[in-house]
């Protein structure tokens, strides 16, 4: 009974591993902590590191995660104290982001833009606390708050390219989640990427999905219902499209299962994924993972976290680009026989155009510099 | 036909009436008195509780039983699903998993570990909602209770609205769809208007108020009107209402200037509610109208012409609209009421707590709003008091999360547990040995009503 309790429960016990860990973390503060949470391999350090999810939490397998595993890296190897705490509602913001504080947090981390209001009221009434802020900036900077965004749009455009040019039927085909900016950006530079191929090739190679003009698309309307991630792959599909990209975390995955299907019924199908590696991500793709459209979250938080502890903190944000390498396109593992060599060194001349600044994409959704 | 079922209907809203003074001893005299519908007619060969479950529409059906089960019931669930919750933050306690490893050689550790688990966790939780003693201030140390009352201001509003719905015999789950369609009222009134200190807040509420209303009362015409079921209708509602919102948080009017994140610019001062013990505290002037729906609520069931009305159709319909009461009438006028009261709820929380409008504006206060209502039996004072236990529940939540890292979804369990229990009176009451089978005393009538509960559950 114990034990298949247990094993229904591994996210639970990975929930047990955090308690020891924290209150091993709050005992310290009394001065009577038995054993450390974690043998810390780096010097131990006073320094603390936490970290608010929106209502995504931290298993939502997209920004909320990424940001996580960051930090919880740095926890090993810088030897810092993390804390951690979900958010369930909008709700909860503000009452989470108080005790992160009172915790006694040198620099708390907010993931996505819903925080941003919260994240601005702690940073102002708690000026010499420090916060980072992912995938938000303001328009007048706090002096004590850092914006972590990502001009995603650059890295799309290269897979937009890609796709174009690994394209069998002419038609490719992108949607989202929920429309907003953090969303939309792959989006535009996707379809840039598209039109760039076209102009460059005298090709018309037709994106589905995404009109960049009128800012307008197809969404599923929230980043949870895989199904609908998948019907929607499946009417590209019958429109023509043999490459996906879904730009819609989780749902991504439904967009996987149609493509699956449709490669088990003879077609040439392919996916491209989004925030991470997919092809480590989301491994059950393997066989279709074309590429991935990645946004460096876990090593911008890990430089942001270094960057404080050694008192270098500034408010200025950082901004994931091609040239730091804060956004990538990913290796093309298991496909790359697919894709010929000459697209291979046409992508690298068009990241290192777009780095040069001789390439430049915009979308509506960039981060303004 | 007419000469057997009038003096059922007699008898119907003399349970209305009983229902209402909800004495202890109600059964064994509510028997009596249905039997013979106040001396006024013979005693029917079978007594009315054992007939009434078979009466169409009528008043014993699985749902009302479940909403309206003795209130020591509700105590012995939330006590049961406290327990059940313990065991499972126990469970996945790394300290209890070592221990576990060698339980048979000394098992006073594993069961140590059981119990400091748990009980570490249950006392983060209070004293995130209640009193933290750890606190250096008196000031500090109340402020979980502050917290736990912002939090349980929505829950109280929109669990009323659940709850006098079901006094009317309508199950109402749109509270979340009134709270979305106030929240975007109020909201708008708050960030596009420019009003004088006073009458701006004013606008917004009753902008909020109006706005549930008639989310609320849209849903009572369609019933009334047309038959079509309120539980698809308010589903059908939550959606729309939600889709709605995604759509305007999506167009420049409800954006920030110069920003297409969907999120509305933060609301005037002048139309965001006061707080009430300083701004160290977030509650809000939003607790004080809760107290005053509360009142108002209790005023309309138990001494106005309407409530009256409201609970002899939740009865018995067709008894009611034998006795003259005007069905379709009582039927949108409670829903339009159960939306005002979720309206007050997308009040408190865009002038309240968030001061901007986001998708998540209702976040799930429109589903718990029914576990509330369910908690407190759907009587006014039963709800308020089940909304400060979910909102108690709510603020600790997050400390026990930070001080304990126990995950913030064993909350949700303990809640669920809750409704689980409230669902299967008979389970609790067996397992604390209270089931009326057991004494000599037993009427026919409750040994028939535990055995058709049991079977139900």
């Amino acid at each position: 009974m114990k034990n298949s309790l247990r094993a229904t429960l591994k996210r639970g016990s990975m929930a047990g591993v955090a308690t020891a860990g924290t209150a091993a973390l709050l005992l310290t503060g009394c001065g009577a902590a038995p054993e450390a949470g974690s043998t810390a391999s780096a010097t131990a350090s006073d320094y603390t590191g936490c970290i608010v999810s929106d209502s995504g939490g931290f298993d939502d397998q997209s920004f909320n995660q990424s940001s996580y595993e960051g930090l919880k890296k740095t926890e090993k190897d810088l030897g810092i104290k993390v804390n951690q705490v979900e958010s369930k509602t909008n709700n909860d913001f503000e009452p989470n982001l108080r005790a992160m504080v009172t915790a006694g947090c040198d620099l708390t981390i907010t993931v996505g833009f819903l925080l941003g209001d919260a994240t601005k009221v702690q940073a102002t009434a708690n000026p010499d606390k420090h916060f980072a802020i992912i995938d938000f900036g303001y328009e007048t900077p706090v002096t004590n708050v850092k914006s972590i965004i990502y001009d995603t749009a650059q890295a799309a455009f290269m897979a937009g390219y890609l796709a174009a040019g690994t394209t069998k039927t002419g038609t490719v085909a992108t949607f989202g989640g929920i429309k907003i900016p953090a969303v939309t950006i792959f989006m535009d530079g996707y379809a840039d990427g598209v039109k760039y191929y076209n102009e460059k090739k005298g090709k018309d190679v037709k994106v589905l999905g995404w009109d960049k003009a009128k800012q307008d698309g197809s969404f599923t309307g929230d980043f949870e219902k895989q199904d609908k991630g998948k019907q929607l792959t499946q009417n590209f599909l019958d429109q023509g499209a043999d490459i996906v990209m879904p730009v819609a975390g989780p749902v991504g995955k439904g967009a996987g299962a149609a493509l699956k299907e449709a490669k088990a019924a003879g077609k040439d199908v392919k996916l491209i994924w989004v925030d991470s590696d997919g092809f480590l991500a989301a491994p059950d793709y393997k066989d279709i993972m074309l590429s991935s459209v990645m946004k460096q979250m876990g090593e911008a938080v890990e430089t942001v976290v270094k960057e404080d502890k050694d008192g270098k903190f500034t408010n200025t944000p950082y901004i994931g680009t091609l040239a730091n390498d804060g956004v990538q396109l990913a290796p093309f593992h298991e496909l790359d026989s697919q894709v010929p060599a000459e697209l291979k060194t046409e992508l690298e001349q068009i990241k290192k155009d777009i780095v040069d600044g001789k390439l430049k994409v915009e979308s509506a959704a960039s981060p303004k510099a | 036909m007419t000469e057997q079922d009038r003096p059922k209907h007699v008898a119907d809203e003399n349970a209305v009436e009983d229902r209402e003074n909800q004495a202890p001893a109600e059964d064994a005299a509510a028997t009596t008195a249905l039997d013979t519908a106040g001396g006024a007619m013979q005693p029917s060969a079978v007594p009315v509780s054992a007939q009434s479950g078979t009466v169409p529409g009528g008043p014993e059906t699985l749902v009302r039983r479940i909403f309206t089960g003795s209130g020591m019931v509700s105590v012995l669930a939330v006590l049961l699903a406290l327990i059940l919750g313990g065991l499972l933050i126990a469970s996945t306690d790394k300290q209890v998993g070592t221990t576990a490893g060698y339980l048979f050689a000394r098992p006073s550790d594993f069961f140590s570990a059981v119990w400091t688990a748990a009980t570490r966790s249950y006392v983060a939780l209070f004293q995130g909602s209640v009193f933290n003693t750890r606190g250096s201030s008196v000031a500090v140390q109340f402020a979980p209770l502050m917290e736990t009352l912002t939090i349980a201001t929505p829950l109280i509003t929109a669990g009323l609205g659940v709850g006098l719905a079901f006094r009317a015999g309508l199950f109402n789950i749109g509270a979340q769809g009134q709270i979305i369609m106030a929240g975007i009222l109020a909201a708008w009134v708050g960030f596009a208007l420019h009003l004088p200190l006073g009458l701006h807040l004013l606008l917004a509420l009753v902008a909020g108020i109006v706005g549930g209303a008639v989310w609320g009362g849209l849903v009572g015409l369609l019933k009334a009107r047309t038959g079509a079921h309120e539980v698809i209708l308010t589903i059908m509602f939550n959606y729309i209402a939600l889709y709605f919102l995604r759509y305007l948080l999506n167009t420049p009017a409800f954006q920030r200037p110069g920003e297409s994140n969907p999120i509305s610019p933060i609301l005037d001062p002048t139309a965001v509610y006061p707080q009430i013990f300083g701004t160290q505290y977030r509650l809000h002037l939003g607790f004080v109208l809760a107290i005053a729906a509360t009142v108002f609520v209790w005023w309309l069931l138990n001494r106005s012409t309407v409530g009256f009305e409201f609970r002899a159709v939740g009865a018995n319909p067709k008894a009611a609209l034998t006795a003259g009461i005007n069905v379709p009438r009582a039927t949108v006028l409670v829903m339009a009421i159960a939306g005002a009261l979720a309206g007050m709820s997308g009040v408190a929380q865009v002038a309240g707590t968030e001061k901007v409008l986001t998708d998540g504006v209702a976040a799930t206060y429109g589903f718990d709003a029914i576990t509330v209502a369910l908690l407190g039996r759907s009587t006014p004072w039963g709800t308020f008091a089940a909304g400060l236990l979910f909102g108690a529940f709510r603020a600790g939540a997050v400390q026990m999360q930070i001080q304990t890292g126990t995950p913030i979804d064993i909350v949700l369990v303990v809640q669920s547990l809750i409704v689980l229990f409230i669902a299967a009176p008979p389970l609790v009451r067996a397992l604390f040995g209270l089931n009326p089978r057991k004494k000599k005393a037993a009427t026919a009538g409750m040994s028939k009503k535990a055995a058709t509960t049991g079977g139900a559950a």
